[in-house]
């Protein structure tokens, strides 16, 4: 093809409109990830150094035990965040679709939590959950004077605490995708079951749960980078403590960065949860292009 | 996306009242409570002394109702060293999202607009790549653009958060409009050219006004996006610019002195009154946001 003046002109007027995503693709994204990238292979510490160290970031990261219990504590929370909110949030959707009263309001009420952030979320919890105090000390003022419920403050249980804040938060939104689903679902499926008599649970499991897929793996996707990004519920609910025991990768990363000057610790730290989101989300992107490009639209 | 809320043709399952109906309502009832309780408890907490609070149940309703909680928040909470409220982070969450709502909107538009129509060879792979960037951590990205934004000397300030608002929504931004505008018909903007219109004419005399349903989406996702955001705030928007989620956390978290439960409740609800008021009135555009924006990738 011949390029004609005209032509070009225009390709040129498109460019310039591109310009501020083409500053953002190559400086914001790709820019940074490789910055980051050298970074984490040098030796610097406030600022950074020119000088190649090879993979001995990485070596201390992995040496590094509040690193180790941060990943620990990730993997922990990701598995019961993700499998509580798919069920919580698939559970309210099936029993909203029954065609109940109030359905609006029953939406409303199970989503407002999304619409507030990690922050006010994570405070909320934090003075429900505070032994002196919250839930616990109501509980014993109804005459169960033995009640206790201090997980927040309990080194092996305080990541459960922020589990239960978080589904709170984020299983409405599940319930808001997968009611889309539900509804976008063929309602002859339904009258063809009941004529083979089919049971109604035995309709959900087999056949409504397998034709939501792609609502489950946009909601899967959805969950998994708001687990990777964990940081403001932690840090709104324990600061990472008691001690310890709620540290999360992403806090130890802007620690690192921030307060403790160690920013080729930190950008290792930060590659290794690059590569745990490709890790998680290549499988699936993939699985998902290859359904659009077999399937057309979706 | 479908967000479509009609009701079913009543047909599955006729209306009664069967033990399997009160069972349903049941867990509806028990699900709704247990989402209430937290609201309920911190507007409660907020209208109660600290007396009453010290000594009496989280769940009882406050035996005098004062609003004096509220006007410490806002007013006089100290944030950190300074002690007076959250109202300067309102305004300043206030300054961050105005432009940090139209600007993205805007560029999200005209990168749509271009990808959809004018499709510039090349652009898919860019587009691609954006996609990507979206599930970038932040962390990733964070020191790079902290020396980058020190460089260009808006490193803690207000067109510095800006900035960085529009980084890291540029990639649902573009997404939203770019599937809507495929689906206005290649027909009319052929039309368009026909008639001579240029890129820029096309975009701002036609594309713009017919995108009024998708703007008020991407407004509402933006609004409560950038409203909600700490780490960003935190980082990039410096002392003088820190958002309401910042000053909230501060207040709270402060260490010195006793901790004004009622106080910092009150501050919670004022910082979170913004999006829950644009939840509230928005109803289905939010829900509607929310699945648009998670289609990405």
């Amino acid at each position: 093809m011949k390029a004609n003046p005209k032509q070009l002109l225009r390709s040129l007027v498109t460019w310039t409109a591109l310009l501020p995503m083409v500053a953002t693709v190559l400086v914001a994204y790709l820019g940074t990830v490789l910055w980051s990238l050298k970074v984490s292979m040098s030796n610097s510490r406030t600022f950074p150094s020119d000088e190649f160290v090879g993979l001995a970031q990485y070596e201390r990261l992995f040496n590094n035990d509040r690193w180790l219990l941060s990943l620990e504590n990730l993997a922990l929370y990701g598995v019961l965040f993700i499998a509580a909110c798919m069920l919580i949030g698939f559970l309210l959707a099936v029993f909203i679709d029954q065609e109940v009263m109030a359905e609006g309001a029953l939406r409303t009420i199970f989503l407002y939590p999304y619409a507030m952030s990690f922050v006010a979320t994570g405070l909320v919890w934090q003075w429900l959950l505070n032994p002196g105090n919250g839930i616990q000390q109501a509980v014993r003022q109804m005459g169960f004077e033995d009640f206790t419920f201090d997980w927040i403050i309990d080194q092996n249980k305080v990541m459960y605490t922020i589990v239960i804040a978080s589904v709170w938060q984020a299983s409405g939104l599940v319930m808001a995708l997968l009611l889309a689903g539900l509804r976008g679902i063929d309602g002859e499926i339904w009258k063809a079951a009941r004529i083979d008599g089919i049971p109604t649970w035995r309709v959900y499991v087999s056949i409504v749960l397998p034709m939501l897929g792609p609502s489950i793996a946009t909601v899967f996707i959805l969950l998994s980078t708001a687990v990777i990004k964990l940081f403001d519920a932690v840090v709104s609910m324990t600061q990472g403590g008691p001690g310890t025991a709620s540290e999360v990768p992403a806090k130890f990363i802007m620690d690192h960065l921030f307060g403790r000057a160690n920013i080729a610790l930190a950008s290792a730290g930060s590659i290794v949860l690059l590569l745990t989101v490709l890790a998680l989300l290549a499988p699936l992107l993939y699985v998902r292009s290859r359904a659009n490009a077999a399937g057309g639209d979706k | 996306m479908k967000t479509s809320t009609a009701t079913r043709s009543g047909q599955r399952r006729p209306y009664r009242l069967s033990p399997a109906r009160i069972g349903v309502y049941a867990f509806l009832l028990t699900a709704a409570l247990f989402f209430l309780m937290p609201l309920y408890i911190m507007l409660v907490t907020s209208l109660k002394t600290m007396d009453e609070i010290r000594l009496g149940n989280i769940f009882a309703l406050p035996i005098a109702i004062t609003v004096e909680p509220w006007v410490t928040a806002w007013t006089s909470a100290c944030t950190g060293v300074s002690c007076e409220g959250i109202r300067g982070g309102f305004w300043n969450s206030l300054f961050i999202v105005i432009p940090s709502t139209i600007l993205p909107i805007l560029l999200g538009a005209l990168n749509g607009y271009a990808l959809s129509f004018w499709r510039p060879r090349g652009a898919n792979v860019l587009f691609a790549i954006l996609m990507m960037g979206a599930f970038i951590p932040v962390q990733v990205m964070m020191f790079p653009l902290v020396r980058i934004l020190a460089t260009l000397g808006l490193f803690s300030s207000l067109p510095g958060i800006v900035v960085i608002h529009i980084i890291f929504s540029m990639p649902v931004m573009t997404l939203l409009f770019r599937n809507y505008y495929l689906s206005i018909p290649q027909e009319l903007f052929k039309a368009a050219r026909i008639d001579g219109g240029g890129f820029f004419r096309i975009f701002m005399q036609l594309m713009l006004p017919m995108s009024t349903p998708i703007i008020i989406v991407a407004a509402i996702m933006q609004v409560t996006g950038v409203w909600n955001d700490y780490i960003l705030g935190l980082v990039f928007a410096g002392r003088d610019n820190l958002p309401m989620t910042v000053q909230l956390n501060n207040v709270i978290n402060t260490t010195t002195g006793t901790r004004l439960y009622n106080v910092n409740m009150a501050a919670t609800i004022l910082t979170s009154l913004v999006p829950l008021t644009i939840y509230f009135v928005s109803g289905r555009w939010f829900v509607r946001g929310i699945a648009a924006g998670a289609v990405k990738g």
